[in-house]
């Protein structure tokens, strides 16, 4: 069909969609957050059903399919469960690359949380390698509370 | 199962920049080639489910855009969001309703318009995660570090599926990337996110895809053979990949199990003539192998190496070339069905399998294949 307009030039609209948002975090995630804000705590929740710790908290167990009921205070130390090195720079990535990105399995949950790791170099890390939060010292209740994860001392 | 067949499918050439068409103008030729293909008009066409994303499109509510297209006036036209292997079966659920006959399924992208990495940035909970930035390049560059530290599976061995598959879509006129390439070119070619190469990872790309779907009443008043669908299973995992064992593919297994159930198959290594899998990266070919039982457990590399999975191979996997090759995404599970099904008709040209009478085709929605769509097709009712 573009056979018989293929003189035709080709125009191009360019423009760009951005639309403010501001997503309520919950009961759930705000606990999780003013714990981590306010006492440099991270805390998971049990399902009262399997008993498994999620973390991050959120309201219900995806397997049982029952409310997660009773808070856990977590130790900030945990296990890289894997981990990735981001060498290019994100269009959504605030840091300069390499960026390594890992999930990490806090001591005490049974999940893993998503963030990123510093004070290590790339070619050092290793699956399975233990690893603690380092609190970011201006915390303002976001995901960047914990500033990153390093190699455990 | 009540019977139901694919009678028509038509794609559009998969491209990195389709300048002159909007994603209309790709559902307009992809639909009328479906049509043409069956022998049907739009007349001849009773509902229609479109399958889009309204963060790619750039707009909101635009299944209704891509409305006019499809040739939904006066129709019951429906629209998922997600993968087109996942239109297809709210296609197929509708032509087996008792309401409908004949459902125009209908799958586009145009990644080419947008930035990709912003787009699967905005998948993560914006609560939790969003704001690391990551992507779906690192999010599956995560996955296959573990499936490689699990399995032994090697960077040499995923590089051979980027042979494989760049090597098969120069046989395929609609693929976008036909390379001819070596293992040590994927392996020098950029490192994006650790284990991961440039091409280890699928293109962005522009493509559409439509299919027709009967039931049984009408698949044999059209033009072409119908090919019979024989089992068809959609499974979903968590959505936080922490959650999940990223390298178990849980909800694959339990999709292929229910598949191969519905449509009689005990070994699917043998059962099965080929596969058109969502090889989005190059391990995500062998995890799925794996979990779809299309080779013995843990024989995935050796067997790769071999060249089981090559065209002349005992189980082909991508003949087509795969998603490595071009990957519009949506509408590539539903590409996935109709290769299966150009196969199954002998269709299939330079890169036909001999004596294809069954196969399987993948879909997938969410990252690092939190939910897959598995299709059984066969040549035979």
């Amino acid at each position: 069909m573009s056979e018989k307009l293929q003189d035709v030039e080709p125009m191009v609209y360019r423009s760009r969609i951005s639309v403010p948002y501001h997503w309520w975090a919950g009961d759930t995630a705000s606990a999780f957050f003013i714990a981590l804000r306010d006492e440099q705590k991270i805390v998971g929740i049990r399902c009262s059903e399997c008993k498994r710790v999620f973390l991050p908290p959120r309201k219900m167990c995806p397997d049982c399919y029952r409310e997660n009921s009773e808070w856990v205070e977590l130790p900030p130390t945990g296990t890289l469960r894997s981990f990735t090195v981001s060498r290019r720079k994100l269009a959504a990535q605030h840091k300069e690359p390499p960026v390594i990105y890992g999930l990490i399995q806090v001591d005490g949950a049974d999940t893993a949380l998503l963030h990123i790791l510093d004070e290590v170099k790339p070619e050092e890390v290793r699956i399975g390698m233990k690893v603690e939060a380092r609190f970011a010292e201006e915390r303002q209740g976001t995901v960047w509370d914990i500033a990153y994860f390093r190699p455990a001392s | 199962m009540e019977r139901a067949a694919i009678i028509g499918i038509g794609m559009t050439k998969i491209e990195a920049n389709k300048v002159s068409d909007t994603f209309a103008d790709m559902a307009w030729e992809a639909v009328n080639k479906a049509l043409d293909d069956a022998g049907m008009t739009i007349k001849d066409i009773d509902n229609v489910v479109t399958t889009s994303n309204d963060f790619w499109d750039g707009r909101t509510i635009s299944c209704m855009a891509v409305g006019d297209a499809g040739g939904v006036r006066g129709k019951n036209t429906s629209c998922v969001e997600g993968d087109g292997a996942f239109g297809a079966f709210y296609g197929l659920a509708r032509a087996l309703s008792g309401s409908y006959d004949t459902s125009l399924v209908l799958a586009h992208c145009k990644g080419s318009e947008s930035v990709s990495s912003l787009i699967t940035n905005a998948a993560f909970d914006p609560i939790y995660e969003r704001k690391l930035g990551m992507d779906m390049i690192t999010a599956s560059a995560m996955q296959a570090n573990l499936y490689m530290h699990e399995t032994g599976v090697t960077s040499e061995q995923l590089a051979m599926v980027s042979v494989k598959n760049h090597g098969n879509a120069r046989l395929n006129p609609n693929a976008q990337l036909p390379m001819e390439i070596t293992v040590e070119d994927v392996l020098n070619s950029e490192m994006i996110a650790d284990p991961l190469h440039k091409l280890d990872c699928s293109p962005v790309s522009d493509g559409c895809c439509a299919v027709i779907i009967a039931n049984e009443s009408k698949a044999e008043k059209f033009k072409k053979k119908p090919v019979w669908i024989k089992g068809v299973s959609f499974c979903a995992d968590s959505y936080f990949l922490g959650d999940r064992n990223l390298t178990d593919a849980r909800s694959l297994r339990e999709a292929a199990q229910k598949a191969y159930a519905m449509a009689g198959i005990t070994n699917p290594a043998t059962e099965i003539d080929v596969a058109e899998l969502y090889d989005a990266f190059t391990y995500q070919e062998l995890m799925w192998i794996e979990a779809l039982g299309l080779c013995a457990a843990g024989k995935v590399g050796t067997s790769l190496e071999k060249g089981v999975f090559n065209i002349s191979g005992k189980m082909p996997v991508n003949p087509s070339g795969g998603l490595l090759s071009g990957h519009p995404v949506i509408a590539a599970g539903l590409i996935r069905i109709a290769e299966v099904v150009r196969q199954l008709r002998g269709e299939a040209g330079d890169y036909q399998v001999d004596n294809a009478r069954r196969g399987i085709a993948q879909g997938i929605n969410g990252v690092c294949g939190q939910s897959h769509c598995i299709w059984i097709l066969d040549k035979e009712k």
